[in-house]
């Protein structure tokens, strides 16, 4: 037994861990493993979808190579532990990238379908799995299926977004966008309400591909933050500078992120930014994963570890869901610095479980305070509840099942395309199996 | 093109070694194994990763001298510039104890194999005098235990040949290094207790490949096995049968 944390590092369960190093035997290591188990990439996973203790784990992370790759069409077949960073260090020096990315490129092929993640060209591009043409499926029950937009469509939209409940992926086929480098055009914005950062996002959503917004969660004179928006730069004149590698080597006996810290923090962030506005290039890793520089960032929460708390409120609901979120957790004293506001725009989710939906998503990290966050929490859910709003399963660790069912309404069809061999803390939490 | 020759192309070290070495530079690589179908996955791996890449596979008997020396001096018609010798098995000493057959072959597989194979090379290289040489070792070949003396034996002999033929080349253009992996995360590892803990191979591969640029003969990877080992050699036999490792 391996003890096994994710990323918010609320509880250390002790897991059987299978490594799949091969594809040939993977299906039959997958079919003859006794007990539930479940799929696990990269462990990025904020709560306890990735979690299944005293369960096994099959670690698909040496599951990483890349299968073919066509520079005409743009076509990826990669196995399902490849490193999003790899596929952009590798490809986009030829031309190509992944059209949707989330907040960081250290997660999985698999783990980025499984969570069908988003990006901040949601308004343009959709979801990961919008992208996803093919995935090859192996099931306990020793089936395998290929799965696309074609075949076994009903298979597909149950595993994209499927928290890796509907078997292991074996392979995926993604369709690349064409880049033209390595650089963005990006510009950064401060705005002084809730009204600005709807008025710049809405505007911007035809000029700009990409839309993303800090916000202070701390700030007591009203609504203030640093909205970004970029666009890809054909330069290619400028040297690439070698990033810095900075590393949190151990962890804080308590959180770095308190009430006396953050709004320290959070003031002293506003306003340096506040004086960089204005047009710049940037490069596509600190625009992208401004955190993957710093490896174990988790740790910074102490030992307790944290939350993260990410909703989306449709578009109807937009300002007074999220002024009244924001109201409850400035009354609170918590949160963090990470507190991210950004617009999805209107597109039929890939996916049965697919998060996104046309609105607005506020997440927030928050140090774990016990009772005290998870009251909070309760707060923030009756908001959201009231907004028919969902929150994201990829980050929870805590939300009631209830909301789960309200959120997700096709959780039911779902059901029927799980895999009874697989089960996580999330799906026992969240739908008693 | 620089050609590089694998043997063994199928282990885990080896894998990411050319993945490192397919995404620096276009090489030419002759892959050796025994799986062909997972040397096929990793053939294509490579050639996606670098278009440029070039891969030829190679089935051998690992423990035939005859056909290792037709393999390495087919193989070498195109001259190597680099060859890496990192096959191997870990096997279960107490079933080593309980086996003779299983003893036998985890001596010739980790010890007698790797030796003709480096011995073939240096055959091919020596007339050319250009060629490099690296043989994975382990730190497990420094100082007999308990826990693995049948396979540390084997990694002993690894290790005393290496120096032997280092000696022989000092004076010319073809290099040796010995590479001494601590516990690593592997497939072959994965059932020891611990495994979480061993060292990411994507690391060691790195320093693997640090080692071979800079032309050192013996490398720990990673590098805090240089001062483990080297306490654990000095120990004084009374403290260190004590010690339960």
């Amino acid at each position: 037994m391996t003890k096994i944390e994710s990323w918010g590092r609320l509880s250390t369960p002790a897991h059987t861990l299978v490594t799949l190093s091969s594809v040939t035997n993977a299906p039959d290591i997958i079919a003859n493993t006794r007990g539930p188990s479940l799929p696990y990439g990269n462990g990025r996973s904020y709560g306890d979808s990735c979690l299944n203790p005293s369960g096994t784990l099959w670690e698909t992370r040496a599951l990483d190579r890349l299968i073919s790759f066509s520079s005409e069409s743009g076509l990826l077949t990669c196995e399902p532990g490849v490193l999003l960073a790899d596929i952009q260090r590798l490809l986009i020096p030829r031309g190509w990238t992944l059209p949707v990315t989330p907040g960081t490129q250290l997660i999985t092929v698999g783990g980025a379908i499984a969570n069908d993640v988003h990006g901040k060209n949601h308004h343009r591009h959709g979801s990961f799995c919008d992208h996803v043409t093919t995935l090859e499926l192996a099931r306990t029950d020793g089936k395998r299926l290929t799965c696309s937009k074609e075949h076994n469509t009903d298979w597909f939209a149950a595993t994209a977004g499927g928290l890796g409940l509907t078997g292991v992926i074996l392979s995926a086929t993604i369709q690349l966008k064409t880049a033209c480098g390595p650089w963005l055009t990006t510009e950064s914005i401060p705005y002084h309400s809730l009204d600005e950062f709807f008025f710049l996002s809405d505007e911007s959503e035809s000029e700009w591909e990409h839309t993303v917004s800090w916000i202070d969660c701390t700030s007591q004179r009203g609504v203030r933050g640093i909205f970004m928006r970029g666009n890809p730069s054909p330069r290619r004149d400028i040297p690439e500078e070698r990033p810095q590698k900075l590393s949190l080597p151990f962890i804080p006996p308590m959180s770095l992120v308190n009430r006396f810290s953050l709004p320290l923090f959070n003031s002293i962030y506003f306003h340096q930014q506040s004086k960089r506005t204005g047009i710049q290039i940037q490069h596509y890793k600190p625009f992208f994963y401004p955190l993957d520089s710093i490896k174990h960032w988790n740790r910074a929460y102490g030992r307790r570890g944290f939350y993260q708390y990410q909703s989306v409120v449709p578009r109807k609901h937009r300002e007074d869901a999220t002024a009244e979120m924001l109201n409850e957790i400035k009354r609170s004293g918590q949160g963090s610095m990470l507190a991210v506001l950004k617009t999805f725009g209107a597109r039929q989710p890939p996916g049965l479980m697919s998060f996104p939906m046309e609105g607005v998503t506020l997440a927030l990290d928050f140090p774990n305070r016990n009772t005290t966050t998870l009251k909070l929490f309760e707060r923030l859910d009756a908001i959201i509840r009231a907004a028919h709003g969902r929150i994201y399963p990829a980050k929870d660790a805590r939300m009631p099942r209830e909301l789960f069912e309200l959120g997700y309404p096709n959780l039911q069809k779902f059901q029927n395309f799980r895999d009874p061999g697989i089960s996580s803390s999330l799906s026992r939490r969240l739908t008693g199996s | 093109m620089k050609h590089i020759v694998i043997v063994g192309a199928t282990s885990a070290m080896a894998e990411h070694c050319a993945r490192i070495w397919a995404e620096r530079e276009d090489c030419l690589f002759s892959l050796i194994a025994r799986d062909q179908d997972r040397c096929t996955r990793i053939q294509k791996d490579l050639e996606t990763r670098n278009p440029n890449t070039q891969c030829r596979l190679h089935q051998v008997n690992f423990i035939d001298p005859a056909a290792i020396s037709e393999l390495i001096t087919r193989v070498s018609a195109i001259p190597v510039d680099i060859a890496l010798i990192a096959h191997g098995t870990l096997p279960d000493q107490q079933a080593c104890e309980e086996d003779l057959s299983l003893c036998e072959h985890t001596l010739t597989i980790n010890g007698t194999s790797p030796v003709m194979f480096a011995e073939a090379f240096a055959k091919q290289m020596a007339p050319l005098d250009h060629g490099h040489i690296a043989l994975i070792g382990s730190v497990a070949g420094d100082r007999g235990r308990k826990s693995n003396y049948v396979y540390g034996a084997a990694k002993g002999l690894v290790t005393r040949y290496a120096q032997g033929l280092q000696h022989r080349f000092a004076k010319s253009g073809v290099r040796v290094t010995l590479v001494k992996p601590g516990p690593t995360k592997t497939p072959m590892t994965q059932a020891m207790p611990n495994a979480d803990s061993f060292a990411d191979v994507r690391e060691v591969a790195q320093q693997i490949l640090k080692a071979i640029d800079s032309r050192r003969e013996t490398a720990y990877v990673p590098i805090k096995w240089a001062l483990i080992m080297m306490i654990i050699r000095h120990l004084p036999r009374t403290v260190f049968n004590r010690m339960n490792i």
